[in-house]
C-alpha cells in the first residue's frame, strides 16, 4: 500500500525544478509528517489487536498454572514459572510433584509437542505441494479458451465454497468403516482411527477443498501474461515444455509465490478439519494442541502459543525474505503497470 | 530510502502474518477464595444452560415466575456444544459476573469449578436435602466432602441386545463373550461400545475398571490408582475382546452414533450405549431392529453388577450471585418431584429422584427406565477431579494405544498412572 503512495507522489507531485532546495526539503518534511499523522490510527489499532495479545501471552507464559492447595482443595495461583512452561513443551519435561521434573509420559499433552510439530509440518508440505501442482494444472486448463469455460470455472470452486466443518463431516461419512471409500476399494481401513490412514485422509480432504483456491490465484497470474510472449516463443520454435519452463513459470511466479505463502500459513494453523474429522493424536496439529491445553492450564497454553508464534514467524520471515522479496518488488512493479 | 524500507516491510509482513495466524492463549486461572458474600439476598436471577431443545425449561421457569413475581428467573441459553458451554461459563466466572446466578454444569466440570471457588457450597442456610436422590448423582456433585451442586439430570450406560437372537441377556461379561458365537453364526459383530480416542473411551474404560472393582483416581480426586490388579483386569478384558474379534476393530472408530448406526443396521449383537438410543432405534426409518431388541443393565464380573459411568448435569449457584437465597430456592424447585417428573415425561431426562423410577405411568412410557435404574444403582461417577480434562486425556490416549495393540496393558496403565500424576502436580 505505502509503496503505491510513495510511487504516486514521486510521479505526479514532484516539485518543479525551479524551486529552491530548502523549500523542497520543507515540503518533503511536511509530507512525511502528514503521512505519519495519517497512519497513526492504523498503528494504534495494530498495537491493540496484534501487539497486546502477543505481549500478554508472553507475560502469562512465564506464570505457573494454578495448583491445588492440598489443605483446602482450592486452586491457588502458581507464581513465577521461569522457563518451566517452555521446557515443558520443548524438552518435554513434566513436574513430578516434589519439585523435580521427569520426561512427560504419553497421555500428557507435553509429550505431544514434537509429534504435533511433525504432523503440522507434514500436513503443510504435503498439502501445499499437491495443491500447487494440481492447482497449476487446473489453472492452465481454465486459462484455455473452450466452450463452457465459465461453467468449469464456477464448478471448480464448489469445494472451496463449502464450509470446512461441513466438508469434514461429509468426508467422515465417506471414510467411515462402512463408508464408500472402503466399499470402493473393498478394504477395511480405519480411516478415522489409524495413524497414517487418518493423516492421509486429512491431506486428501484438504487438497480436495483448497486446490480450487490455489487454481484461482494461479489463474489470475496466468491471465496477466500477454499473448505476444507465447507468440514469440512459438515463432522461435519452443516446445510446449520449454514454453512452460521458460515463459509461463517465470512470469506467473509472483502470483504463485503469494498463493503458496497464503497456503503455507493457512496450513500451519490448520484446526477445524482434523478437529472435526477425528484421528486422535495422529492428526493433532499445533492449533489443536493449544486449544486442548487451554482447557487444562491457560499459562502453559500461553507458552505453547508463544512457541508456535515464534515458529510461524520464522517460517513466514524466511519465506518472505528469501523467496518473497521478489513478491514485494513485483507487486510494486505491477501496481505501477510496468510488468517485467 | 527504498532499499532500507524493504527489509522492514518484509519483517512487518512476516510479523503480521504470523501474529494473525498463531493462537494466543488467554490469561486467567483460578484464584480460590471461598468467601461467601451476601446473606439472604432475594431478587431476580438468571439461569444459564445449553439450548432448551425440547422446550421444557421455559414452561418450568414460567411456572416459577408466576409463583414468584418478585424473584423472576430469566433463562440464558448457551450453544449446543459442550466445550463451548464450558468455556462460556469459565469466562463469566473469571470475570466474577453476577449476571450468571444459577448455572447448569456437566457432572465432570463440577469439581473443577468448585476447586476454583466459583460455586456456592450447599451448606448452612443453603443446605440441600439429598436423601431422596440417587447416591451416585450426589457423589458427582460432591467435591472435597462438600456438596457444591444439585443433581439435576442423570444418565447411565445400558446394554442393548438383540432379543430375537439372545433369549436372556448376559449378566456377566464372560456370559456375553460366550454369546459371541451367536454373532458369528449370524455373520455379525458381537459387542461394541465407544472406543474411538475421545471422552467416550474414558467412559467405557472407566466402566471396565470400575466393574472389576478398580478405580481410576483415589478419593482426593488426583492420585492415580491404576497400578492395581483390579484395574489391570478391567482393561485386559477389553483388550482381550479386541484380540478375539469379539469387539470388531471397526469399534476403534465408534463414537455413540457410529455404534448406534451399526446396531440399527442389524450388524451388532450387543451394544453399550446411553438411553437416548432407545427411542431412535424404535422409530428410525432405517432401523431394521425396531422390535427385535431389548435393554439390560451392563454386564458385571462374577457376582458383581456392571458399574456404569455417570453422565448428566448438575445445577449450581454461582459464588458471585447477588441473590443466592432465591437461587437456592429455584434450584430446589428444579429438583422437586413435580419438576423432575415433568422433565422425564416431556424430554426423557433421566430423573435424579430414586422413587420416580418405580412410577408405573413413567415405566409404561419409557420401558427402559427400570433397566436404567439398575444401571444407576451401581453407577460410579467419572473421576471427580479438578484436573478432569488432563485425566480423561490420559485415560483415553493410553487405553486407546492398548486397545489398538500398540502398547501392552501394563505399559498403558503405567503411562496413565504417570500422566495423571503429572497432571495433579502442576502443568
Amino acid at each position: 500500500m505505502s509503496a503505491t503512495v510513495i510511487g504516486a507522489a514521486r510521479g505526479s507531485d514532484a516539485p518543479p525544478p525551479s524551486e529552491k532546495r530548502g523549500g523542497l526539503q520543507r515540503a518533503q518534511r511536511l509530507r512525511n509528517r502528514n503521512a505519519l499523522l495519517l497512519i497513526i490510527p492504523t498503528l494504534v489499532l495494530l498495537a491493540i489487536v496484534i501487539g497486546y495479545p502477543i505481549v500478554s501471552a508472553i507475560i502469562t507464559s512465564f506464570q505457573k498454572d494454578a495448583g491445588l492447595d492440598p489443605a483446602t482443595g482450592f486452586f491457588v495461583q502458581g507464581g513465577f514459572a521461569g522457563f518451566s512452561n517452555f521446557t515443558h513443551w520443548l524438552l518435554q519435561r513434566c513436574p513430578t510433584g516434589d519439585g523435580g521434573t521427569t520426561s512427560c509420559p504419553p497421555g500428557n499433552l507435553g509429550a505431544q509437542f514434537w509429534n504435533s510439530t511433525f504432523t503440522t509440518f507434514f500436513f503443510t508440505v504435503a498439502t501445499v505441494v499437491l495443491e500447487t501442482v494440481i492447482g497449476f494444472w487446473m489453472a492452465i486448463v481454465m486459462n484455455r479458451a473452450f466452450s463452457g469455460r465459465a461453467l468449469v470455472r464456477t464448478a471448480i470452486l464448489v469445494p472451496w465454497a463449502i464450509p470446512t466443518a461441513v466438508t469434514a463431516k461429509l468426508w467422515v461419512f465417506m471414510f467411515s468403516v462402512a463408508g464408500i471409500v472402503n466399499a470402493l476399494f473393498n478394504s477395511h481401513i480405519l480411516w478415522t482411527s489409524d495413524d497414517w490412514p487418518s493423516r492421509f485422509a486429512i491431506i486428501i480432504i484438504d487438497v480436495w477443498k483448497t486446490t480450487p483456491f490455489m487454481a484461482l490465484l494461479i489463474l489470475a497470474g496466468l491471465q496477466l501474461i500477454p499473448g505476444e510472449v507465447y507468440e514469440a516463443a512459438r515463432v522461435d520454435g519452443a516446445s510446449t515444455w520449454k514454453t512452460f519452463w521458460t515463459v509461463t513459470l517465470p512470469l506467473v511466479r509472483p502470483a504463485l509465490l503469494v498463493a503458496v505463502l497464503f497456503r503455507v500459513l493457512d496450513a500451519l494453523r490448520m484446526y477445524d478439519l482434523p478437529a472435526i474429522f477425528g484421528g486422535g493424536n495422529a492428526t493433532a496439529t499445533w492449533s489443536i494442541l493449544v486449544v486442548e491445553q487451554l482447557r487444562q492450564g491457560p499459562n502453559s497454553a500461553s507458552a505453547l502459543s508463544t512457541i508456535v508464534f515464534v515458529f510461524i514467524f520464522l517460517i513466514a520471515y524466511i519465506f518472505v525474505r528469501f523467496l518473497g522479496a521478489n513478491v514485494v518488488q513485483t507487486t510494486q512493479a505491477q501496481q505501477k503497470g510496468e510488468l517485467k | 530510502m527504498k532499499a532500507s524500507r524493504r527489509p522492514l516491510l518484509v519483517a512487518g509482513l512476516a510479523i503480521a502474518s504470523a501474529a494473525a495466524l498463531s493462537l494466543v492463549g488467554c490469561s486467567g486461572g483460578g484464584g480460590g477464595s471461598n468467601s461467601s458474600s451476601g446473606g439472604n439476598d432475594r431478587g431476580p436471577i438468571t439461569y444459564v444452560q445449553g439450548k432448551d431443545n425440547n422446550n421444557v425449561i421455559r414452561p418450568l421457569i414460567d411456572k416459577w415466575n408466576t409463583a414468584h413475581p418478585k424473584e423472576k428467573v430469566t433463562l440464558k441459553e448457551q450453544s449446543d456444544n459442550a466445550d463451548q458451554q464450558h468455556d462460556d461459563l469459565v469466562q463469566h466466572f473469571q470475570a466474577k459476573d453476577s449476571g450468571y446466578d444459577v448455572v447448569s454444569v456437566d457432572v465432570v466440570w463440577t469439581a473443577e469449578f468448585a476447586a476454583k471457588g466459583w460455586l456456592q457450597p450447599l451448606t448452612g442456610s443453603y443446605k440441600l436435602d439429598t436423601s431422596k436422590l440417587l447416591p451416585a448423582t450426589v457423589n458427582s456433585a460432591t467435591y472435597n466432602n462438600t456438596l457444591y451442586a444439585a443433581p439435576f439430570a442423570t444418565d447411565g450406560g445400558i446394554l442393548y441386545y438383540r432379543s430375537d437372537l439372545v433369549k436372556t441377556p448376559p449378566a456377566t461379561w464372560d456370559d456375553m463373550m460366550k454369546d459371541c458365537d451367536i454373532a458369528k453364526a449370524n455373520n455379525m459383530d458381537c459387542y461394541a461400545g465407544q472406543f474411538a480416542d475421545y471422552e467416550g473411551l474414558t467412559v467405557n474404560v472407566a466402566e471396565a475398571i470400575n466393574t472389576n472393582g478398580g478405580t481410576v483416581v483415589g478419593k482426593d480426586g488426583k492420585t492415580p490408582t491404576l497400578d492395581t490388579s483390579d484395574a489391570k483386569a478391567g482393561l485386559q478384558r477389553l483388550v482381550d475382546a479386541f484380540k478375539d474379534g469379539n469387539i470388531p476393530q471397526a469399534a476403534l472408530t465408534y463414537q455413540e452414533e457410529q455404534g448406534r448406526q451399526s446396531f440399527e443396521a442389524g450388524k451388532l449383537l450387543f451394544m453399550r450405549n446411553w438411553p437416548y438410543v432407545y427411542s431412535l432405534a424404535t422409530t428410525d426409518g432405517s432401523s431394521v431392529v425396531k422390535d427385535k431388541f431389548a435393554v439390560a443393565p451392563l454386564p458385571g464380573v462374577g457376582s458383581g453388577a456392571g458399574a456404569s459411568s455417570l453422565g448428566g448435569h448438575n445445577i449450581a449457584v454461582s459464588q458471585f450471585s447477588k441473590h443466592k437465597a432465591t437461587a437456592v430456592d429455584f434450584m430446589k424447585f428444579m429438583e422437586s418431584d413435580d419438576s423432575q417428573k415433568y422433565l422425564v415425561v416431556k424430554a426423557s431426562n433421566a430423573p435424579v429422584i430414586a422413587s420416580l423410577y418405580s412410577d408405573p405411568d413413567l415405566n409404561k412410557q419409557l420401558p427402559y427406565l427400570s433397566t436404567l435404574k439398575k444401571s444407576l444403582d451401581s453407577a460410579v461417577p467419572r473421576p471427580v477431579s479438578p484436573f478432569y480434562p488432563a485425566i480423561t486425556k490420559a485415560v483415553a490416549d493410553d487405553s486407546f494405544a492398548a486397545l489398538k495393540g500398540t502398547e501392552s496393558v501394563d505399559q498403558a496403565l503405567s503411562d496413565m498412572q504417570k500422566a495423571i500424576k503429572t497432571a495433579g502436580s502442576g502443568s
